[in-house]
């Protein structure tokens, strides 16, 4: 029996060759900082985005205190030491899009949009969904502006709104992940060079999805980019990420900060499908993914979900986070994170509850094929004065094969005795009585492992937006290929 | 439609069937009976292409063709469809989208188009009709909290959306009461047809007092010691399988 299972794994693994159709290099001149790391670094991106003084000074205190902190260590991820100096913090391409037209443009922008699935002329867009481009450090280009500015509703490159809307993004900007709030947030404050912004006023419905798409194209180069959304009273807004790299063999680094603030009645839906070049089968490139998102339910009954399908990476560190602070607000996570090869994840939540009658739901589907390692960690803080807190947390992983691993690392906090907290985990294998079943149902060994893997995730991939939902089950399709044996 | 010849198979290289001879024509219904640990369950397993069980000896032959050189899933689009005695559990794919996909894959591999979402759905409101299941239990995750009565109306569901030329229902009796051995049994019968043949294995002989066969076979100790028509089974029931050690001292 088990030669004859041998056989099939031999098979399976000539099938396995993954392909990252998004490994393409756009061969574009760049303008792009020489590697290194200190003040005079952070002062040239700051002239060069022509940022008020306030931002220097907050980039520049942000560094400072960078250098006395400690890279941390403690997660469930193997890496060689990064060199902070090796690294050129600013690229941009050379021929400087105008973001009012498409004809300023380098056509070969538009060209390596166009091959991610991303046309950028609004005329070829899916019709609901406004995107930012953003091109190694800079922003290509925003799409609808004009209608969602018709709403209200302020859409831009960061690098822009800090020209436009300087007083918006000083009130917000840092308030809920502060630069000392860890290592890589402090490295993210100092040398950021662009992201998105979003501001929805109040009682506003934004009119259609926003979402950015974050491409690395240069080589050597971090990519720190900064989002920062706002929905006001009664206001609500769907976003969505979308993140792609080129195949190279080098390890680059990728640290962003998102933060969100939702003000009374207001709701926030952030959702991500992070398909950052992952590495070769022998773990050889791949993007490190340090970052930090957090939410923050400022007024009553706000809500922030956030919806991740982690696919991509070498490695990922990150836990999207919600304070719930007003009263009846609702904090949500639903992540999908997939490890193949020799990916690493460390992923999950902090749910920290401190109004009263809050409520969080935490749904992680972790799946490691290969040689992959998934970690779970996640929190749930419950306040003195949050009365009558409730968590829901589940936590299932599935193995396919038997070198990866599956880890959960699940923490409370309570000091509340109100609080009502219910966890539940599981790890299961695929079995071969599934796979049988469905082969004598008629569908091949790959289509079958896809329907169990894509089963074991409907409860997180029915939180997307419809049209990204599709692209997320595409996606783990590709990242699975061949996976089982 | 199917042929044996002196079939052994092995299973961890423990071989557990040790001879076996059976002809299948199309339009019959044949049982296949035995006690416990006499290979029933490895013969319906071999014949779908189960990993892990091993044809040392002998022929299986399908349609003319040997059917070993084909994978599972080609046995299933090639017509063949085992009714699981323990079906399996699939969480968060529904019913539907799992007998659509294995319809679609059928239909690709025969160079077909792809059925219509229209279609689809006529004929599986037709079909739940049959083995009187809700709509309801479409729409639920394969198999996941069913009872043992609504997961064996479901495989009797799945064989008639999938319309297999020969069906071998494993011990589909199993875990039934009378009702639901009764709404089973009738799906069953309703699919007998000329060109369909189909293979019942059971350990007792109330199922074939529902589904009633033209041929009936004992197995004992990997091998069919004893051929007949239904009133075998009778024979057998009254008996009792202590009768079949005799016969096969006295083989």
């Amino acid at each position: 029996m088990s030669e004859a299972l041998n056989e099939k794994n031999k098979d399976l693994k000539a099938l396995v060759k993954r392909e990252y159709k998004e490994g393409f290099i756009t061969d574009i001149e760049s303008d792009t900082f020489e590697p290194g790391l200190n003040e005079d670094v952070i002062r040239r991106i700051s002239a060069r985005k022509n940022e008020p003084e306030f931002m220097l000074e907050y980039r520049l205190k942000a560094f400072r205190r960078w250098q006395k902190m400690p890279e941390p260590d403690w997660a469930h991820i193997d890496y060689p030491k990064i060199d902070f100096q090796d690294i050129a913090y600013f690229s941009e391409p050379k021929k400087k899009p105008k973001l009012d037209s498409l004809d300023d443009v380098d056509p070969k922008l538009l060209e390596t949009y166009e091959k991610l699935g991303i046309p950028l002329e609004e005329q070829k867009m899916l019709a609901n969904v406004a995107v930012d481009a953003v091109f190694d450090s800079v922003s290509v280009r925003t799409t609808f502006r004009e209608t969602l500015s018709k709403a209200g509703v302020i859409f831009m490159p960061i690098s822009e709104a800090l020209q436009e809307h300087p007083e918006l993004v000083k009130q917000y900007l840092g308030t809920v992940v502060p630069p000392q709030d860890n290592y890589y947030a402090a490295l993210n404050a100092a040398v950021f060079s662009d992201g998105s912004f979003v501001y929805i006023p109040k009682g506003v419905r934004c009119p259609m999805e926003l979402s950015t798409y974050f491409r690395i194209n240069e080589m050597n180069t971090g990519q720190f980019e900064r989002t920062l959304i706002i929905a006001d009273e009664g206001a609500y807004v769907s976003y969505l990420e979308g993140c792609t790299a080129p195949q190279r063999d080098e390890n680059q680094l990728h640290a962003a900060v998102v933060e969100l603030i939702a003000h009374k009645d207001a709701e926030i839906k952030y959702s991500t499908v992070q398909n950052w070049y992952p590495g070769d089968e022998n773990g050889k490139g791949g993007i490190y993914n340090f970052v930090t998102k957090r939410g923050v339910c400022k007024g009553e009954r706000a809500k922030i979900s956030w919806t991740q399908v982690e696919t991509g990476s070498a490695i990922t560190w990150k836990y999207p986070s919600v304070v719930l602070q007003g009263d009846h607000s609702v904090g949500e996570f639903y992540s999908v994170a997939l490890t193949h090869n020799k990916q690493q994840a460390d992923t999950g939540t902090k749910m920290i509850h401190m109004g009263k009658n809050t409520s969080s739901t935490i749904i992680s589907k972790g799946i490691s094929a290969g040689h992959g390692q998934n970690a779970y960690r996640g929190l749930v803080k419950v306040t003195k004065g949050a009365d009558n807190a409730r968590n829901f947390s589940q936590c299932d992983s599935l193995l396919l094969g038997d070198r990866c691993g599956a880890h959960t690392f699940p923490y409370m906090e309570v000091e509340n005795p109100s609080a009502n907290l219910e966890h539940e985990a599981t790890t299961s294998k695929i079995s071969e009585d599934q796979l049988f079943y469905l082969q004598q149902r008629g569908l091949s060994e790959e289509a079958s492992v896809s329907m169990i893997v894509n089963g074991f995730c409907k409860e997180v991939f029915r939180e997307l937006p419809m049209e990204f939902a599709v692209e997320a089950q595409k996606l783990l399709d590709v990242s699975l290929e061949g996976a089982v044996g | 439609m199917l042929v044996i010849k002196n079939l052994h198979v092995s299973v961890f290289d423990t071989p557990i069937l040790k001879g076996l001879d059976l002809e299948v024509k199309a339009g019959e219904v044949h049982a296949i009976m035995g006690p416990n640990g006499s290979g029933k369950s490895t013969l319906s397993n071999v014949i779908a292409g189960r990993d892990g069980y091993e044809v040392t000896e002998g022929s299986i032959e399908y349609m003319g063709n040997d059917l070993t050189e084909l994978e599972a899933d080609e046995r299933a689009c090639e017509g063949i469809f085992l009714a699981f005695q323990y079906p399996v559990e699939i969480p968060g794919v529904s019913n539907m989208a799992m007998l659509k996909a294995a319809i679609n894959s059928k239909r690709k591999y025969h160079g077909e188009d792809e059925i219509s979402a229209g279609d689809f759905l006529k004929l599986i409101r037709e079909k739940a009709d049959l083995v009187e299941m809700k709509q309801e239990f479409l729409k639920r995750s394969v198999n996941e909290g069913f009872s043992g009565g609504e997961k064996k109306r479901n495989e009797i569901l799945q064989m008639a959306m999938l319309e297999p030329k020969l069906a071998l229902l494993d011990e589909t009796d199993s875990g039934l009461d009378i009702d639901a051995l009764k709404v089973v049994s009738q799906g069953v019968n309703a699919l007998r047809s000329p060109d369909r043949a189909m293979v019942l294995v059971t350990h007792y002989q109330r199922l074939l007092d529902y589904i009633v066969p033209d041929f009936v076979h004992v197995l004992a100790n990997g091998r069919i010691v004893k051929s007949g028509d239904k009133s075998l089974a009778l024979e057998l029931e009254e008996k009792g399988y202590g009768w079949i050690d005799g016969l096969q001292k006295a083989g």
